[in-house]
């Protein structure tokens, strides 16, 4: 700039010229630099993963010995032997089988339940529904933590335990959020759909099947996604409430002890934990994301 | 329509709102709300519920090491995680505004949020590991690291001779300078004949050289077969290029010589008295051994990194829906009049964007303070204690051991109490929106 300043002034339109020119090299470069920098992140975001599944599909030996990248330079210690044992392995096939049956009745009962809740607090006119709805919104606020002690006495005396406990809890924690969900998304549809059913005679029941439910579903999916990815994923309540049934978090959680030896256990079963939530990631990304980013309020 | 039609009409619709709301109202009165207020009943009584004891558990939370150390992790993670994670959506969100790649590039970072944070954990414990040959957060600062601290050729050596001693001060050997000179022999072990240079030879054993003079070799004492420690012998290799020094009682350097290819060095022009010859430390320096992010000093700080790839996409997420709901004219104004585009991004989309950051920064902030299975998989058993966190803690006293039901709620409680505040804004907020609807 500097010596710019110190030439004679050059014609103004050569001066607008040369400032584009340079303004559009400062654009070139800072657009280069922006590419570099969101690429360099991106890889450092996928390496954990990429480190783990490499980590999976090495001889559990090599672990402590050498670092997982080398396997770069020596393709030939990749085996699927970490996963032929683990599959073999009683206790792992069961643990997939037990994450199952506890997220699938954790999600469904919720889901359903919050589908119809929601529907009385957005259309139905009753005394008192915007408090109660207020008292729902409230219990947004309750962590997880708060119910724990209670509860595991109450499922005692009540003679319930495992897989119902389980289901009964991740229900009563996931209401919360689905029904203020479902709620919301109901208060959304016009009244003069409902209104028009009304008047051509149908039941509450009918409205709410054939009107309510179709219209609702872009909620309903990216519900079931989240609380499914939830159950799934889920450590504590597990931790609390199952007794004979492990599933894969608990079931990772109990080899975290000896992990150095474990190795050739525990990272297949991370990735194999993974897989279920990854598809459902994939194939319903949409969803998944509405799902997750409403999540913000849980 | 009569009164009583409307009454009719009114009633019915309560028992069919009943029908409809109660499974769902049952299950939260008897799992979440009767639970909740037991919960605070509870944190009045002893371990096994049956001794009122007042305020007792609550003093009790705040003596115990174990959830003083929770307190302050957790503190620590309300600080730090939530700006930290809020930034790096914003600066992200921002940035991949500008690529046609960054669908792609949103769920790349968007993915761990898939995967059970208990998982997420164990896989960084995995990139954690210490030595930069296993853990590959490590190797990666291994490389800025060899290249300020390179290795020096000789570490992982340790002296033959007990007169010899390796220590910060790098190799030092006492010696005496006489009438005839002085003889130093500095013999090496733990070094591998193929890691020596390739000029070097079979080592001279250093002979007394007259007045003022220092002699000596550097090199590896041992050989195949018998082995003499100390003595100079058939088939031992001396060490080139190794400086040596020569200091006086002083401190002072007072001379300076590099072994040649068969070890040997001489330093001339000293005065009769006592020396030490030395080898500087850098000669020794180690590989670098890697930061030890498993270890009681940073385990809280190596978790919430993790937190950032777990929860960076989220906010990204968040925060690029935001910015695509932003109006562009006002940018455009201010870029036709002349604004750079750090000033539009400071003055008019940063403003406009405070809502959407608001809410990000407070769902991460419940985030940190609800923390658990981050804790259980990154940290390694023995440092479980100094990465607690409150909500772990409540796990630990209540359901691990014997289980102290009143502390346990207590801690519940304490849980409960600062998510209060938090949530009560964020439940705010989401009213003003419907307000503003």
């Amino acid at each position: 700039m500097t010596t710019l300043a110190s030439r004679p002034a050059p014609p103004v339109e050569h001066m607008v010229e040369e400032l584009t020119v340079a303004r559009r090299l400062v654009k070139f470069f800072s657009r280069g630099l922006v590419q570099f920098v969101l690429i360099v992140v991106a890889l450092l975001w996928l390496m954990p993963t990429a480190g783990l599944l490499i980590t999976s599909l090495r001889p559990p030996e090599l672990f402590g010995v050498s670092g997982w990248w080398e396997t770069f330079g020596d393709l030939s210690q990749l085996t699927f032997s970490n996963y032929s044992n683990l599959l073999a392995d009683a206790n792992m096939t069961s643990a997939v089988a037990a994450t199952f049956s506890i997220a699938i009745p954790s999600t469904l009962i919720p889901v359903m339940l919050a589908a119809m809740a929601g529907y009385a607090l957005a259309v139905m006119p009753f005394k008192g529904r915007d408090a109660l709805f207020l008292v729902v919104i409230g219990l947004l606020m309750v962590p997880l933590q708060m119910a724990l002690i209670p509860a595991f006495t109450l499922f005692r005396t009540l003679g319930i335990s495992g897989l119902p406990a389980i289901w009964l809890y991740h229900t009563a924690f996931g209401l919360p959020f689905a029904v203020f969900l479902m709620r919301n998304y109901y208060a959304g549809i016009p009244t003069s759909l409902i209104e028009a059913a009304r008047i051509d005679g149908a039941g509450e029941w009918t409205i709410f099947r054939k009107v309510i439910l179709p219209l609702g579903f872009p909620a309903l999916a990216a519900l079931t996604i989240f609380q499914f990815t939830w159950t799934w994923n889920d450590l504590l309540v597990a931790l609390v409430f199952s007794t004979d049934q492990e599933p894969l978090t608990l079931f990772l959680r109990n080899r975290l002890g000896e992990f150095t030896s474990g190795i050739g256990i525990i990272s297949p079963g991370v990735f194999i934990s993974a897989v279920v939530p990854l598809i459902i990631f994939f194939a319903f990304q949409k969803y998944f994301e509405a799902g997750l980013l409403g999540g913000s309020v849980k | 329509m009569t009164t009583v039609e409307a009454t009719r009409e009114r009633g019915t619709r309560f028992w069919v709102a009943l029908l409809f709301l109660g499974p769902a109202m049952l299950v939260l009165l008897a799992l979440v709300v009767w639970p909740a207020i037991r919960t605070v009943y509870d944190s009045f009584f002893d371990a096994a519920g049956r001794n009122f004891v007042g305020f007792q558990n609550y003093q009790d939370m705040f003596r115990f090491q174990r959830m003083q150390v929770a307190i302050r992790n957790s503190f620590i993670w309300v600080l730090v995680f939530p700006v930290l994670v809020t930034t790096t959506g914003l600066v992200l969100a921002v940035l991949s505004e500008r690529v046609g790649w960054r669908t792609a590039f949103r769920l790349i970072l968007f993915m761990p949020a898939a995967i059970a944070i208990l998982s997420s954990g164990i896989i960084w414990r995995i990139m954690y590991e210490t030595d930069p040959g296993q853990g590959a957060i490590n190797a990666l600062l291994n490389v800025p690291a060899a290249f300020i601290n390179p290795p020096g050729d000789l570490q992982g050596t340790a002296p033959s001779t007990d007169d010899v001693i390796l220590g910060d001060n790098g190799l030092s050997s006492t010696v005496e300078i006489g009438a005839d000179g002085g003889v130093v022999r500095l013999g090496l072990l733990r070094i591998r004949a193929e890691d020596l240079p390739e000029s070097s030879i079979q080592a001279a054993d250093p002979v007394a050289a007259g007045g003022g003079t220092l002699s000596g070799v550097v090199w590896r004492d041992t050989r195949p077969g018998d082995n003499v420690r100390g003595v100079v012998e058939e088939g031992e290799l001396g060490i080139p290029a190794v400086t040596v020094q020569v200091v006086d009682s002083a401190g002072n350097v007072v001379g300076t010589a590099g072994s040649g290819d068969d070890g040997a060095f001489s330093i001339e022009g000293l005065d009769p008295g006592t020396y030490s010859a030395v080898v500087p430390p850098a000669e020794f320096q180690g590989t670098w051994g890697g930061i030890a992010w498993l270890g009681p000093t940073l385990i809280t700080f190596g978790a919430i990194v993790t937190g950032i790839w777990i929860w960076g996409g989220f906010a990204l997420l968040v925060i690029a829906s935001g910015l695509a709901a932003l109006p562009r004219e006002l940018q455009e104004a201010a870029r036709v009049d002349g604004a750079t585009e750090f000033q539009v991004f400071r003055r008019i989309t940063l403003p406009l964007l405070t809502p959407v950051l608001g809410v990000v920064f407070v769902a991460l902030t419940i985030n940190a303070l609800k923390m658990f299975d981050l804790i259980v998989g990154i940290a390694p058993g023995s440092v479980q204690d100094e990465a607690n966190v409150i909500a772990l803690e409540m796990w630990r006293t209540a359901f691990t051991g014997l289980g102290n039901r009143g502390l346990g709620s207590a801690i519940a409680v304490f849980l409960f109490l600062l998510i209060l505040p938090v949530m009560v804004l964020n439940i705010k907020r989401f009213r003003l929106d419907e307000d503003r609807r």
